[in-house]
């Protein structure tokens, strides 16, 4: 064989083995690459609850109480729910409807004792009026709809 | 193929040629620069929940585009360099590394700033963050294994490696919002939908984005041509252009 020939076999053997052994890292910790659980994952126990662990989900319209820097309200996965109790500052992009991530203890029954409330936000990008008329214009489909 | 390629990647050449694409690819990275941060801070709307926040993503998301692109080109320049003994590949893979490593800082550090005031965070250790923290150590691990090794060629081959090992990472930072849950938002921008991104607002990213390619590409020139003048040093062809500038 050439020995170019020789490196290029080197080259594309090597990456085969060491992308085959990252896959296989990569699965192996699956569950420590988490960042965040479900509240389905919470209630069916697959979530690490007698450690400091974090939830995500959707805070629940209609469910935020805030007294003070007392907050609380419900994270939900539209299948379970979780009430959190927050202690603090909430994010700038912290509101109903919106994703967060809440990190904390679980306290048992569906309540999460949370310790920092971190804000997720979605992939879209628009101007306010764009996403007015979009409101607009959805509204108007369920309305035809019903 | 090969054979071309090594005809066209003699440095001198190179040199030549380089010498008259640089001006313009220069003066072409300043006008989109300075046209693409005036259509992402005065000309683009507000977002319709991060108000004039957002702003931050006409160089956030280049710098990150930039640090795997780079990457790639790293790779791919140190595979040729290696598998060809091409001269031409081993510089510029040389030449990629330290711009490759300050895109992926500055996605980093603008990722960092972006974070605060949105998430409620500077840091998590999500998958897309580590894993862009990781290139960042690649891009360093291979500029110490070339400055370690003083003969350019067994420098490029053993830095190589590096390269070629750590290409794995790029599609691990690609898929890991994905893959796994993250703090971060999955991809605005795919090659297969529709941007989520609103026209007025992805106009001026793409015309950063541009910049930033123009920029990596007028840097690696200089880079390169100079990493060739000090190679060459004791050619004939570099005494004489010396002689001609003194």
């Amino acid at each position: 064989m050439k020995r170019q020939n020789k490196r290029l076999t080197f080259v594309v053997v090597g990456l085969v083995a060491v992308s085959l052994a990252t896959w296989l890292i990569l699965t192996a910790f699956q569950h420590n690459l988490v960042f965040f659980y479900s509240p389905t994952q919470v209630l069916e126990g697959k979530a690490p609850i007698h450690h400091v662990f974090r939830v995500g989900g959707l805070v629940e319209h209609g469910t935020v109480h805030k007294d003070g820097l007392r907050a609380t309200f419900t994270v939900t996965d539209l299948r379970h729910s979780l009430v959190v109790h927050y202690d603090g500052i909430l994010p700038d992009l912290f509101r109903a409807g919106q994703g967060v991530v809440v990190q904390g203890r679980f306290a048992g029954n569906d309540v999460f004792m949370a310790t920092q409330v971190l804000a997720k936000h979605g992939a879209n990008y628009m101007p306010p009026e764009v996403q007015a008329e979009l409101k607009h214009s959805l509204a108007m489909k369920a309305k035809g709809k019903a | 193929m090969i054979k071309y390629l090594h005809k066209y990647g003699a440095p001198r050449r190179f040199y030549a040629i380089s010498g008259r694409v640089l001006p313009w690819s220069a003066v072409i990275t300043v006008i989109l620069f300075v046209s693409g941060l005036y259509l992402g801070l005065y000309w683009a709307p507000p977002d319709y929940q991060q108000g004039d926040a957002y702003r931050i993503m006409f160089v956030h998301v280049p710098n990150a585009w930039m640090s795997m692109m780079a990457y790639m080109a790293l790779a791919l320049f140190a595979a040729a360099g290696y598998i060809w003994n091409i001269r031409l590949a081993d510089i510029l893979a040389k030449c990629t590394a330290p711009l490759g490593a300050s895109f992926t800082l500055c996605a980093l550090v603008t990722g960092s700033i972006w974070g605060k005031p949105m998430w409620g965070t500077w840091w998590v250790w999500d998958a897309r963050l580590t894993s862009e923290l990781v290139l960042f150590f690649l891009y360093v691990g291979y500029m110490a294994v070339q400055a370690s090794i003083e003969d350019p060629r067994r420098a490029a081959h053993a830095s190589a490696i590096v390269a070629i090992v750590g290409v794995i990472n790029v599609p691990i930072i690609h898929y890991s919002v994905y893959w796994w849950h993250t703090l971060h938002q999955p991809a605005s921008i795919t090659l297969t939908n529709q941007p989520k991104i609103y026209i007025t607002m992805l106009i001026p990213l793409i015309v950063m984005s541009l910049a930033f390619m123009f920029f990596y590409l007028t840097m690696l020139l200089v880079r390169a041509r100079n990493e060739i003048l000090v190679r060459e040093k004791d050619r004939q062809w570099v005494r004489n252009l010396a002689r001609k500038i003194v």
